[in-house]
């Protein structure tokens, strides 16, 4: 537990001791009946018979899955490198010398964060083909991921490039350099390191936004899930198959995490390192 | 222009409906956000084990596998409830875990000396965040707080995808009528726009206003 926090409540006496336990036990009993409850209710429903679980030795269903799975991934890779492109040159354009090119940036990076992503796909996939241009449920993903997580990307990118002590940028301009090698070779690295932990944590959001893809059809997990779960054939296996694709999206996402918090740890004992105060995860969810 | 004044009282009850999704899932979330943060700093190490599982759980799963287990799932296994209530759960369950976040990150912006100096006045864990802790944490709460309640505004869309009664909907309504969809998704971002920068003003003069120190 952290310092703060350690200095709400006393070293426990006798009587709290024992108040401590009696809620310890309470909370206990409390999750495992919720716990209970729940798999008494799958169990009567049926969702825990053989039946709706051999879908899993079906070579054809494994196969459905992986696909699913690379799709994801596809999405999530391809979102990923555009965000991060896109965030980079929308951040530029707002820390521009020249009002009109920062102006345009920031307008553009409220706009796209201001819309919700969900609306974004579908205006390229189902608004688009009315004025006679079709998208592919695909470039649709990727063009909504890459605008709404390349604005929120060049906040974070805005923000480490203004952290970085001003002392580097005017060593730089000292030393004759202009605005185009101070950003390149002094600002942006040191930028980049810094804010790190806020890159991967706005990556894992990417890799949750990617699922938004299930609404407009794209063949990414989810959508496998439901096309598998209401299969007849199959028994309708809906909650086991959704279980298992959780299981592989809450695994995906706490390895990305975790990734970002071993680079925070790193870079905290990095004396090179800027710390940036608690770039939160506060614009995600 | 007529697509939306065509349809305009389809539109307004659509964003209504989002609206009486945003602020019941708001409300929701933010008391079980609270709740969340109380236990994940509380004495007992039950409470903390429990609170740290729900956080890190949720905050790692999409919102639409989350409204997916309660759109299609939750009838089936337990008992009916309207789309709407569905829809009310799932995005209070996923947002109360950003919540909590925010809560404990602001409670440890209170300096210690408050929580030391409550102690020595002998007050109680409950007494102590309640009374002395969180009336403070308020400050350095709220534009964070702010941020995540926007993006819940942003995400009542998600629901939009399991048939919800909300904006997110709205092309169909149009389709169905033989209007544009295109034009009538860029009147739903117009109307999302007009929603989310009065919010997004607020929560930056707030971060100004009331910026800590950490």
């Amino acid at each position: 537990m952290s310092a703060p926090t350690a200095v709400l409540f006393d070293v426990p006496g006798p009587r709290a001791r024992a108040r401590n336990t009696l809620a310890g036990v309470a909370t206990l009993a409390v999750v495992a009946a919720l716990l209970a409850v729940i798999v008494w209710r799958l169990g009567a429903t049926g969702q825990l018979d053989a039946r709706v679980w051999e879908w899993i030795t079906y070579e054809n269903v494994q196969l459905a899955l992986l696909d699913g799975l690379v799709n994801t991934l596809w999405a999530f890779a391809s979102g990923a490198v555009l965000a991060l492109l896109l965030g980079a040159v929308l951040a530029l354009g707002r820390l521009s010398d020249h009002r009109a090119l920062r102006s345009l940036a920031s307008g553009i990076v409220e706009l796209f964060r201001a819309v919700p992503l969900v609306v974004l796909m579908f205006l390229f996939y189902y608004g688009l083909p009315s004025a006679g241009v079709t998208v592919s449920t695909y470039a649709a993903v990727v063009l909504g991921l890459m605008l709404y997580n390349g604005a929120v990307l060049a906040e974070v990118f805005r923000a480490g490039v203004l952290a970085v002590p001003r002392g580097q940028s005017e060593a730089a301009y000292a030393l004759g350099m202009r605005k185009s090698g101070v950003m390149r070779f002094v600002l942006l690295p040191q930028a980049v390191r810094s804010m790190m932990p806020a890159i991967i944590s706005q990556l894992v959001v990417l890799l949750k936004d990617s699922a938004l893809g299930f609404l407009i059809t794209y063949p990414e997990l989810l959508f496998q899930a439901q096309f598998l779960g209401s299969n007849a054939t199959l028994g309708s296996p809906l909650i086991p198959v959704a279980l298992v694709v959780a299981v592989i999206y809450i695994a995906l996402c706490l390895l990305l995490s975790a990734l970002a918090t071993w680079i925070e740890q790193r870079s905290r004992r990095n004396p090179a390192v800027i710390a940036v105060a608690a770039a939160g995860r506060p614009d995600d969810a | 222009m007529d697509v939306l004044l065509g349809n305009l009282g389809e539109f307004l009850t659509r964003f209504g409906g989002t609206l009486g999704l945003f602020v019941v899932s708001a409300i929701a979330s933010l008391i079980l956000g609270v709740v969340l943060a109380a236990m994940r700093v509380s004495p007992v190490p039950a409470m903390r084990a429990t609170g740290t599982a729900y956080v890190t759980l949720l905050r790692n799963t999409p919102l639409t596998l989350v409204l997916f287990f309660f759109a299609l799932g939750f009838t089936k296994i337990f008992f009916y409830l309207p789309f709407f209530l569905l829809a009310v759960i799932g995005l209070s369950l996923y947002t109360a875990a950003f919540v909590c976040e925010v809560v404990r990150g602001g409670i440890s912006t209170v300096p210690e000396g408050q929580a030391e100096a409550a102690r020595a006045l002998g007050l109680g864990f409950t007494q102590i965040l309640g009374l002395v802790v969180l009336p403070q944490a308020v400050r350095s709460v709220m534009p964070p707080l702010t941020s995540v309640q926007i993006a819940l505004l942003k995400n009542t869309t998600v629901a939009a995808g399991f048939s919800v009664f909300e904006a997110g909907g709205f092309y169909r309504a149009v389709n169905e009528r033989g209007g544009s969809t295109l034009v009538a998704l860029l009147w739903v971002a117009l109307g999302f726009i007009v929603l989310v920068i009065p919010l997004t003003v607020l929560q930056r003069r707030l971060e100004k206003r009331w910026s800590v120190a950490r």
